[in-house]
């Protein structure tokens, strides 16, 4: 079963395709080489939400789709949850 | 056979060459004070449709002219058979019903000063009654599917939109415009944090200057009125439960519903036809309502609307077809859901399996088949209203 996805090989967040519980070892897809992944949760992920694939410090962009997507406005540990806790837009501010 | 480019649909080829799916009579009001009467005809006669919405009165402007496309657009789309339009007055309705007339169809115009409600009623009932019976023998006919004019637009999106519904439409949309159809996208403010995206796919330098001209000023309009950073807004609620954080994370997955190969050709305002075959850029709002109500009226026969956490949207005049990738969706939600990508987030189902399963169901759709929105009686008719009237 695959856990969670990544858009692109530079993105360093995953989302997760099926409820992830927290302390899990999962397996992921990178979609843009097909190739396996390896990530382990360190809190719950929903269906749907983003797990850290690095470290973040506030101030640290987050990419997905090969895209800047927001930035770290509180520091995020790999593993951890990535949503409005700790991601902000970097438009419309 | 998926991408043949000779498919075909059963469809009703209207007066004017252009080809429909549906075969609506409607009974269209000019304005929020002719909608009592409107739905009384509708009442009366069974098979008719009235389309009771909030404005035309006072208007002026850009703001009017957009009320007339809105009107007359809606008329002349080729799912609709014939009209009747009723307002308050005899100098706007005629103009609407004039423009719905250059299409060629049947249509009749009813004022309702120095009749009041009751005789205009009467007047109007017996002529839609005479067009929904001749519209009623009318039949369908072999047309080919790339006449189909598609819009597409998402709502109550997730990361699952982006992964899966999404570039499904996207495949559809590049297997129909390589096969010659027409198709439109448009959503403006979603599109921001992918714009450079959207812009690398114009087909000039012309249409790309263009875009970012749309873009710009409705990015400004937000933030002119904007009182924080709209994270209330946008993303939505329902957008952040999926787990979608900012605008850009959602525009991002909002611009594969473009396709991988198609440029598009032109940019539209709000309501005006495509003037040739392609996928055009349409300036519209990026709440569903409003938008598939746009789409309509420029002729759009066939919307496509990819959802993740469950938008239940439907159009009186263009069937909207669902999909979602979202697996949870599908279990809580499947009414309202025409086509199930969900196996494309296990790797059980590849885009171009999505696109061609989406693609079926065009064709079933265009041939007949109700769509779920159809059948839970979904017809959200929405004006866009630019500001306050006069």
């Amino acid at each position: 079963m695959i856990q969670f996805l990544v858009h692109d090989t530079v993105d360093n967040v995953g989302v997760a395709v099926v409820d992830i519980p927290a302390n899990t070892d999962c397996t992921g897809r990178d979609l843009s080489t097909n190739k396996p992944m390896q990530a382990k949760s360190l809190e719950a992920i929903p269906l749907g939400h983003k797990i850290a694939l690095k470290d973040f410090k506030t101030g640290d962009e987050v990419t997905k789709y090969g895209c800047v997507i927001g930035r770290i406005v509180k520091d995020v540990a790999t593993g951890h949850h990535v949503h409005t806790q700790n991601l902000k837009t970097k438009r419309w501010a | 056979m998926a991408n043949s480019a000779d498919r075909k649909v059963l469809g009703y080829r209207r007066e004017n060459g252009r080809v429909g799916v549906r075969n609506h009579v409607i009974i269209l009001p000019v304005d929020d004070i002719s909608n009592a009467a409107c739905e009384a005809v509708a009442n009366n006669v069974k098979g008719t449709m009235a389309l009771p919405h909030a404005y035309g009165r006072l208007q002026f402007g850009e703001d009017l002219d957009l009320h007339f496309r809105t009107m007359i657009g809606t008329g002349a789309n080729p799912n609709v058979a014939a009209v009747i339009v009723i307002g308050i007055e005899a100098g706007w309705t005629n103009k609407i019903v004039e423009g719905i007339a250059t299409t060629g169809k049947p249509v009749t115009g009813f004022s309702i000063e120095g009749n009041g409600d009751i005789k205009t009623i009467s007047m109007a009932s017996y002529k839609a009654k005479e067009y929904v019976q001749w519209a009623s023998e009318l039949q369908r006919s072999e047309c080919d599917l790339k006449e189909l004019y598609i819009s597409v637009k998402c709502g109550e999106s997730d990361t699952t939109t982006g992964l899966s519904s999404c570039p499904a439409v996207g495949n559809v949309i590049d297997k129909h415009c390589a096969n010659g159809g027409t198709a439109s996208f448009g959503e403006t403010s979603e599109l921001t944090g992918a714009e450079h995206i959207v812009a690398a796919k114009a087909a000039n330098d012309e249409v790309r200057e263009k875009f970012f001209e749309f873009f710009n000023d409705y990015t400004k309009l937000v933030f002119d009125q904007k009182t924080n950073d709209l994270s209330e807004s946008q993303p939505t609620k329902g957008n952040i439960a999926g787990g979608l954080t900012t605008i850009e994370e959602k525009a991002l997955g909002n611009v594969e519903k473009l396709g991988k190969k198609t440029k598009f050709v032109g940019c539209l305002p709000p309501a005006v036809a495509p003037d040739k075959a392609g996928l055009w850029f349409m300036d519209t709002s990026s709440a569903a309502a409003e938008a598939v109500t746009l789409w309509a009226a420029s002729g759009a026969v066939v919307h496509l609307f990819p959802t993740g956490q469950g938008n239940v949207i439907g159009n009186p005049i263009e069937p909207v077809i669902k999909l979602t990738g979202n697996p949870k969706t599908m279990s809580t939600m499947a009414e309202h859901i025409d086509v199930d990508v969900s196996p494309v987030l296990q790797g059980e189902m590849t885009i171009d399996e999505a696109g061609d399963a989406l693609l079926d169901m065009v064709v079933r759709t265009a041939n007949g088949r109700l769509t779920a929105a159809e059948a839970l009686g979904h017809r959200e008719f929405v004006m866009t209203k630019l500001y306050r009237s006069a």
